[in-house]
């Protein structure tokens, strides 16, 4: 039962679209299940959250190392949640002037938005800047042209590095017009569009076909591994 | 004092001098606000007009209930100073301590992060923290307000919703919806102690849906698309004649889509001719490689450029391409 | 020098990229002048899809990133924001990240409020919000907006926003652009949009560098029109305020430029990203020579 259900919750969601997708009758049915998909998606949202902070609870509860980072971490998700839940200092919609509640919880200006604008983006953004670092990094010490298929890949690396800015332009400008082809703004053009289209191509295909056979093995309830082992 | 500590402490006092000097003496990472008022008056039975709109025009406002609240939209310096050149006492454009003060938090919280390239240290660990949990109670209040109210609640209860969160809202209670709140509430029993298998009901749902889903849309946009997408002339003309170089890249085009699917197919071992067309594929792939590579680098350097343009424009003000300040500063 | 090279500490390196980027940043803010651009075939059919558009077409923006891909996408909404008011169509936003809506705001006050104020809310643009579930959304409202946009990102209702009037589905939009950092993004709208609805529905993107090479499979039958990058970011802005601003004989605003200036530290951190791959292989094959394994 615990087990059995869940299969055919599977089962019956995953076929209600396939079968909406062909049936145009059954179309209803099909966007039905999608919402019930898209709202659920919001509530994981909220598994998430309530997860992280149950995580760090227990680490501020056991005082393990590192607990004081784990009261920040809970500090600042109860702020940003307080703030964004009650909108705080959030003026009311001019639509609706009278409704307290009827402003955007995004307004500029309000608590919501500062800890947005001035702690999430910088933050988020420079967490993702530090690759530019990493990947510098990585290029001096692991790209090593071993052989055909490393020199290749290099090769290739360095067209679309040089031919993507003005230094390509610069470093191929005097070519003659009969040999333009050659030009390294337009050789990176002719790799994106011929050798690396025929490569994700194929790559795409193969990974079309594994979706299918997963997703069919999923539905059919020969993977079972999302009930994850035992009872509970 | 052993020599490192001495040189970081020598940096980080000048550092801060400097940016005190650049704060004080240039204004440099302040910002600035325009004052707007907005009042509104009641003109009809819950009807409510603007009152610096046409529409306040055609209604007789005295006496009638107001409702007025101010708000404030970014400004930039070269504003402020006009307005102040203008008239000294202007009050419509003022210096913003929350957002200066922003400013200057966005910026530490930078620095806190870059300084993780030198060394672990405990500003990178905290600013990693608050991370963690603004980001996640964020998502939480988007899902809330943009979701959760409008399409579960609201559908479920819309006149409830309407009384005091979206006045807007229309429509009958669906009690289909029941179903999505039901599976919710049980997707949140992961976090219980015991029961967690409950929450797999709304899990298979969600995975049964994603596969579903999935398998239509990739089996129709990722391979027969694809496979009709590459049946493109071997020969091309253009206005009756050949055009060789067309032609050419077509044929490449095929053989690499081709070679690298026989690269795949692991059901047959790569000797022989299979081989050999293997390692055909082999360069394709490598060449895809190295265009993505090429690629990447571009899109991170990208990110680190906005960075450091909101250290040198926002914070620093050592440079202003859109002009925010009056020219010279 | 392979001794000097074999034990470089990775943090000169991490110096090195920073430098390569800043200082780029600093002269070419100072100076104002940065590298000329060329547009290439796919940007300049990108441009040229929007602008055959007639006034009061039908354009959804779907601004699916966020701000960690700000610096690649920021420009191309801008730019993208720029050239559907210019050409007076009737734009709808939405987001199917949870910060898109932030990102939409970003483009309204930066560019309809700046240079387009006498654009009307509800009449001229309208922002329906963010949506959870990805491809479920693009699902849903492919078919029938209202079942998930009852009311837009306000909360005025849907039918009762003038120019909601007209549409029902995204099957009644004239064009389709998408801002994408990542999954769910253009791939998914190809998929689960285009791919169905081939006559219907026409979809242009920007998206990032990592995703740009994933999507040239579609081009051009499921995907007319592409920007990739901040290269691609950087020759759409020439191509729209060449358009707007130059051929008029104006100067275009510094925000508008964001794109191309950007390409001038991505210039000299790919020359550093080219000596680096070069002095690593140095090393390579200086102990392949010495015979170290």
């Amino acid at each position: 039962m615990k087990r059995t259900v869940p299969l055919l919750i599977t089962a019956f969601g995953g076929f209600v679209l396939i079968i909406s997708y062909f049936i145009p009758a059954t179309q209803g049915w099909g966007e039905t299940v999608a919402i019930w998909f898209d709202v659920l998606a919001s509530i994981a949202f909220i598994l998430g959250g309530a997860n992280l902070l149950k995580i760090h609870l227990k680490k501020v509860s056991d005082w393990q190392s590192g607990w004081g980072f784990s009261a920040v971490t809970i500090s600042a998700f109860i702020i940003t949640l307080y703030v964004g839940l009650t909108k705080m200092g959030v003026n009311p919609s001019t639509n609706y002037p009278d409704y307290v509640w009827s402003g955007s919880y995004r307004e500029m200006g309000a608590p919501f938005w500062w800890l947005y604008e001035y702690a999430f983006k910088p933050l988020t953004a420079t967490m993702f800047a530090m690759l530019a670092f990493y990947v510098a990094s990585a290029a001096f010490r692991a790209f090593r042209a071993k052989n055909t298929e490393a020199i290749l890949l290099l090769g290739t690396a360095f067209i679309i590095l040089l031919g993507r800015t003005f230094a390509g332009v610069f470093l191929t400008s005097w070519l003659p017009e009969s040999l333009s082809g050659l030009r390294i703004e337009n050789l990176t053009v002719t790799i994106m569009q011929v050798f690396n289209t025929a490569g994700n191509r194929a790559i795409m295909i193969g990974i079309a076909l594994g979706i299918a056979s997963t997703s069919l093995k999923v539905l059919l309830g020969v993977d079972r591994s999302y009930l994850g082992g035992g009872e509970d | 004092m052993d020599r490192q500590k001495l040189i970081w402490t020598v940096v980080c006092v000048v550092g801060a001098l400097g940016l005190i000097i650049n704060a004080v003496t240039r204004d440099a990472g302040s910002v600035y606000v325009k004052n707007v008022d907005h009042e509104f008056a009641l003109v009809e039975d819950e009807k409510w007009v603007d009152v610096s709109s046409d529409d306040a025009l055609d209604y007789d406002l005295e006496g009638k209930e107001r409702i007025n609240w101010s708000s404030e939209e970014q400004a930039n310096y070269r504003d402020y100073q006009e307005a102040n050149k203008a008239k000294p006492s202007q009050s419509k454009y003022s210096f913003s301590l929350s957002r200066t003060f922003g400013v200057w938090i966005a910026a530490m919280f930078t620095l806190f992060i870059m300084s993780f390239l030198f060394k672990d240290n405990p500003f990178y660990k905290f600013a990693e923290s608050v991370v963690v949990g603004v980001s996640a109670a964020y998502w939480m209040v988007v899902g809330f307000w943009d979701v959760i109210i409008p399409n579960l609640f609201g559908k479920l209860s819309p006149s409830f919703i309407n009384s005091w969160a979206m006045p807007g809202l229309e429509g009958e209670a669906d009690l289909l919806y029941l179903v999505p709140l039901v599976l919710g509430i049980m997707l949140l029993w992961r976090l219980a102690p015991s029961g967690t298998w409950i929450s797999r009901w709304p899990l298979a749902f969600i995975i049964g849906t994603t596969a579903g889903i999935r398998l239509i849309g990739f089996i129709h946009a990722d391979f027969l698309s694809q496979i009709r997408n590459s049946i493109i002339p071997l020969a091309v003309f253009e206005n009756g004649s050949f055009m060789f170089w067309d032609s050419f890249l077509n044929l490449i085009l095929i053989i690499g889509v081709l070679t690298a699917i026989v690269y795949f197919f692991f059901s047959i071992e790569h000797k022989g001719l299979v081989g050999k067309t293997a390692r055909v594929g082999i360069w394709f792939l490598m060449i895809t490689f190295g265009a993505a590579f090429g690629y990447t680098v571009m899109g991170r350097i990208a990110l680190l450029a906005i960075r450091l343009e909101f250290l040198f424009d926002d914070w620093l003000w050592i440079i202003d391409p859109a002009m925010n300040r009056i020219a010279g500063t | 020098m392979y001794d000097f090279l074999k034990n470089l500490d990775r943090r000169w390196i991490f110096l090195l990229m920073f430098l390569s980027v800043s200082i780029p940043i600093i002269i070419i803010g100072i100076t104002g002048q940065s590298f000329p651009e060329k547009p290439t075939a796919l940007s300049i059919t990108t441009f040229e899809i929007i602008e055959n558009l007639k006034e009061g077409d039908k354009v959804l923006l779907s601004f699916d990133f966020d701000p960690a891909s700000e610096g690649e996408l920021g420009p191309m909404a801008t730019a993208f924001t720029y050239h559907c008011a210019a050409k007076k169509l009737k734009m709808y936003f939405m987001a199917l990240w949870p910060v898109g809506p932030q990102m939409v705001d970003n483009a309204i006050e930066n560019v309809i409020k700046k240079d387009f104020p006498h654009l009307v809310y509800g009449e001229d643009y309208v922002n329906l919000g963010f949506k959870s579930g990805g491809e479920g959304v693009i699902k849903v409202i492919v078919t029938d907006f209202m079942e998930l946009y009852s009311t837009d990102a306000r909360g005025t209702p849907f039918k009762s926003i003038p120019m909601n009037k007209e549409i029902s589905s995204v099957q009644d939009m004239d064009l389709v652009i998408n801002i994408s950092a990542g999954s769910a993004g253009t791939k998914e709208w190809v998929q689960y949009a285009v791919t169905p609805y081939p006559d219907e529905i026409t979809l242009i993107a920007g998206c990032t560098g990592v995703q740009a090479p994933l999507l040239y499979p579609y081009i051009p039958e499921q995907l007319p029109g592409l920007l990739g990058a901040i290269k691609g970011a950087a020759e759409y802005e020439k191509l729209v305020f060449d358009r707007y601003y130059r051929d008029e004989g104006l100067e275009v605003p510094g925000r508008y430029q964001e794109g191309v200036r950007r390409m001038g530290p991505q210039l000299v951190a790919h020359l550093l990203m080219i000596l680096l791959i070069i002095a690593g292989n140095y090393i390579f094959f200086a102990e392949k020579k010495r015979g170290i394994p």
